[in-house]
């Protein structure tokens, strides 16, 4: 490989690839977004703290039958991915992009039940209008300021954190379910040998913390009654 | 096979002609290029204008200053004034000194410091970059179409419910654009926070021991750490406060049952450590500049690098020292006025064994060298003033005054940009292989320095005397006329001197003599034991070390038998 002449390109010095390194930026990664909810959860407790009774009436609002479906179906995910990582270690190629699979079909349905809560929610007209159609008369009646029919401001706060928040977490299941499919296309053209599991590994670390958030976000909003 | 490679570089191969990818031709070739250095200098060319623009802002800022409005004088309409403001801060501390140093020059010699080919995630430097690129033409573009005016703090409930005017027929929320490219600066800064902390982990040559990393790569870790854990809380505030504007819930908004305050703890918890991010490098720069023309060990290299983990640390405790007035309990005050007295012993500690290191050395005075000691000086004026903005008493009454303009100029210009510009101009023969013209760079910092002091100090004395920070004109009583007037002159001769190194750098890069030595300024760390300029991998084979980073008379002793080795 020639690199002297003058306008030659080099290619770039993969070669060695450290998997301890690409760990520790991974988790540092993590941290990262553990502090981006950690401010949600922030303004969540301050906001709770002063308007209890109006996020209790609100959080009534919200369906715990969907709620705790959503949860189920993401600890299960969590749980096939293990696997999906415990087959590629083991080099069982088929039953790890099997498992892969489940993982991404549980996260779809989790995206479809969590679209079907919201657009309730958007009919009952109880968030997510543009503020200047609100001003120009065009969007929700419980939201016009002014109105009688106003829902007090604790709830729409309460409704505010919960379209931030949990549309924040639905962002990271989308870009955790285009992680994975990308992945599954490499195991599947054998772009990803199983000496590099810990690419997948990392894949996983994600999706376990996309599911730990949730696990404390559903508390949060749906079983404060 | 890389050895092999780079063995066989001669010096007139350097990074300029060798490319990392298919892209060979400018402008992709340096686009799309992961190689650290490049992306170093490319931060550092956008950077250097977006400050020189800044600059020029801020001159108008200050001529809209030199007589009071009611002797007829008006530069820019009161209606705007706010606007000017707020674009001269945003683009001074977003897009030029809070990346700055560590952007700068921090990918450029991180990697040459530790002796490796490159940073950890090559390919993750460049996405930083890109987001950098990305969120600041975000930034600039919403500032100039919608001419947003709630300074760079966007503090609500002013930011929420202020109007942006239209411009071209169309309203333009500019302050939510603003807010978003400051999201998107933020992923920049984490992720090449998190680049740099592994790349101190894991890529440290042989005998690289944490305890023989030269000190600018020490401050890098402690920025690192602050760039990665605080940035996320102020990314997820800004965007808050983004929706907020867009959408009918009021997270801040009083009116609409938001807590405002909550929204400044929010702020000033990632905004007090980000000084840090700021003068950290910068201070590491210092560190690398004065043992260099003084040819002798550091004082305290220990407590110099320990000092900047201790301030990344204390840093996350005393940023309610910006909420004083807010209506805090006074335990609470009282609590965050000690913890950021505690702040000055680490800065302290830094200050006197950079003294001792210049106490009866032979000192060769250097461009860089002036501007660093000028740091140095500025600095310590910059923190001394901030120690009256700590305690309570005095803080009432400065607080939103000219006195707290003047204090912040003081660390982040006088400090931290100083320090920036003496880190450039120390490395500058390493980065392009030419040499600038001294004569010049000596005229410039004479400039600054003296139009620094000139412009600021007078700021001191108004705002000691009550004159309020972001009022486009004052009250017309001889005091504060002859002072505004006293400090006009000085940003002229203050913005000539910037221009004027401006000038030198751009005409040092295209036009200045080539050099291929080494080791110019003749320094003992290993980032100047590559070629001139560097090679694509950096160092010509493994590099192994054995002695600690300043110690002088052992580099010495290595380079009398090098000369000898070559007589044989
Ligand atoms: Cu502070």
């Amino acid at each position: 490989m020639s690199s002297q002449t003058t306008s030659g390109a080099v290619t770039e010095h993969s070669e060695h690839y450290d998997e301890v390194g690409t760990r520790l930026g991974f988790w540092l990664f993590l941290f990262t977004e553990l502090f981006l909810f950690g401010a949600f959860f922030i303004v969540y407790l301050v906001y709770r703290t002063t308007y209890l009774p109006d996020f209790q009436t609100a959080s009534n609002q919200l369906s715990t039958v969907i709620g705790t479906t959503n949860t189920i179906i993401l600890l299960f995910s969590s749980l096939t991915v293990v696997l999906a990582i415990h087959y590629m270690r083991k080099g069982i190629k088929k039953m790890a992009l099997t498992f892969l699979s489940i993982t991404i079909l549980c996260g779809l349905a989790f995206l479809v039940i969590k679209s079907f809560e919201w657009g309730g929610k958007f009919d009952h007209n109880l968030f997510l209008q543009l503020r200047g159609n609100i001003e120009q008369g065009l969007g929700s009646p419980l939201l016009t300021p002014g109105s009688s029919e106003m829902l007090p401001m604790g709830q729409v706060l309460f409704f505010g954190l919960y379209f931030i928040m949990t549309g924040t977490h639905a962002l990271h299941i989308i870009i955790g379910l285009i992680w994975m499919s990308v992945l599954w296309v490499w195991i599947y053209q054998g772009k990803l040998k199983t000496d590099r599991a810990g690419i997948l590994e990392n894949g996983g670390l994600y999706w376990h913390l996309v599911d730990l958030i949730w696990i404390y976000l559903f508390p949060l909003f749906y079983l404060i009654a | 096979m890389s050895k092999k490679k780079a063995s066989q570089a001669t010096e007139s191969n350097n990074f300029f002609n060798q490319h990392t990818g298919k892209w060979t031709t400018f402008p992709m070739s340096w686009l799309t290029s992961t190689d650290h250095k490049r992306i170093g200098l490319m931060y550092g060319y956008s950077m250097f204008f977006f400050f020189g623009l800044a600059a020029l802002i801020g001159l108008i800022i200050k001529l809209q200053k030199m007589y009071p409005a009611s002797s007829g004088w008006e530069i820019i309409p009161p209606s705007l004034y706010g606007s000017f403001f707020t674009l001269h801060g945003v683009i001074m501390i977003f897009l030029f000194i809070l990346p700055g140093a560590s952007a700068v020059l921090g990918n450029f010699l991180l990697p040459l410091q530790l002796g490796a080919k490159d940073v950890a995630f090559p390919r993750v430097n460049l996405l930083s970059f890109w987001l950098y690129l990305g969120g600041a033409i975000l930034a600039v573009v919403g500032i100039l179409l919608g001419a947003a005016d709630t300074g760079w703090t966007f503090t609500p409930p002013y930011s929420v419910t202020t109007k942006t005017i239209s411009i071209f027929g169309f309203s333009f929320d500019s302050v939510s654009w603003m807010l978003v490219a400051a999201f998107i600066l933020g992923w920049g800064t984490i992720l090449t926070g998190i680049n740099f902390i592994v790349t101190i982990h894991r890529m440290r040559c042989k005998g690289m021991t944490l305890f023989r990393m030269p000190l600018f790569s020490w401050t890098l870790y402690a920025t690192s750490w602050i760039q990665v854990l605080a940035t996320p809380v102020v990314g997820i505030t800004l965007l808050m406060l983004a929706i907020e504007r867009v959408m009918p819930v009021g997270f801040f908004d009083p009116a609409k049952g938001g807590d405002p305050i909550l929204y400044q703890h929010l702020f000033w918890i990632y905004s007090h450590p980000a000084v840090y991010i700021m003068i950290l490098p910068t201070m590491g720069l210092v560190s690398e500049i004065l043992p260099t023309y003084c040819q002798r060990p550091i004082f305290g290299y220990k407590s110099i690098a320990l000092s900047s983990c201790a301030l990344a640390i204390f840093g996350y405790f005393i940023w309610a020292h910006h909420m004083f007035t807010t209506g805090m309990s006074d335990f609470a005050n009282a609590v965050f006025s000690l913890l950021t007295f505690l702040v000055a012993i680490p800065t302290a500690i830094k200050v006197f064994n950079w003294s001792a290191t210049l106490y009866k050395a032979s000192i060769s005075f250097q461009p860089a060298l002036l501007f660093a000691i000028a740091y140095v000086f500025n600095f310590m004026i910059g923190g001394l003033t901030g120690m009256f903005l700590g305690s309570l008493s005095t803080s009432i009454h400065l607080h939103d005054t000219e006195f707290i303009v003047a204090h912040f100029h003081y660390t982040m210009f006088g400090g931290a940009a100083f320090g920036l510009i003496a880190g450039t101009l120390h490395y500058f023969p390493k980065m392009f292989g030419r040499i600038y013209s001294k004569g010049s760079a000596y005229a410039a910092f004479v400039l600054m320095f003296v139009g620094f002091h000139a412009t600021y100090v007078p700021m001191f004395i108004m705002g000691m005397n009550g004159l309020p920070r972001r009022y486009h004109t004052y009250p017309d009583i001889p005091l504060f006329s002859n002072m505004q007037f006293a400090s006009t002159i000085g940003s002229w001769i203050l913005v000539s001197g910037i221009m004027l190194l401006l000038f030198t750098l751009v005409r040092g890069i295209l036009k200045g003599e080539v050099t291929t030595e080494r080791n110019p300024w003749n320094s003992s760390t290993l980032e100047w034991q590559t070629a001139t300029p560097p090679t694509l991998f950096n160092f010509e084979q493994d590099m192994e070390v054995t002695r600690d980073p300043y110690d002088y008379p052992a580099f010495r002793l290595e380079q009398k038998k090098s000369k000898a080795g070559g007589k044989k």
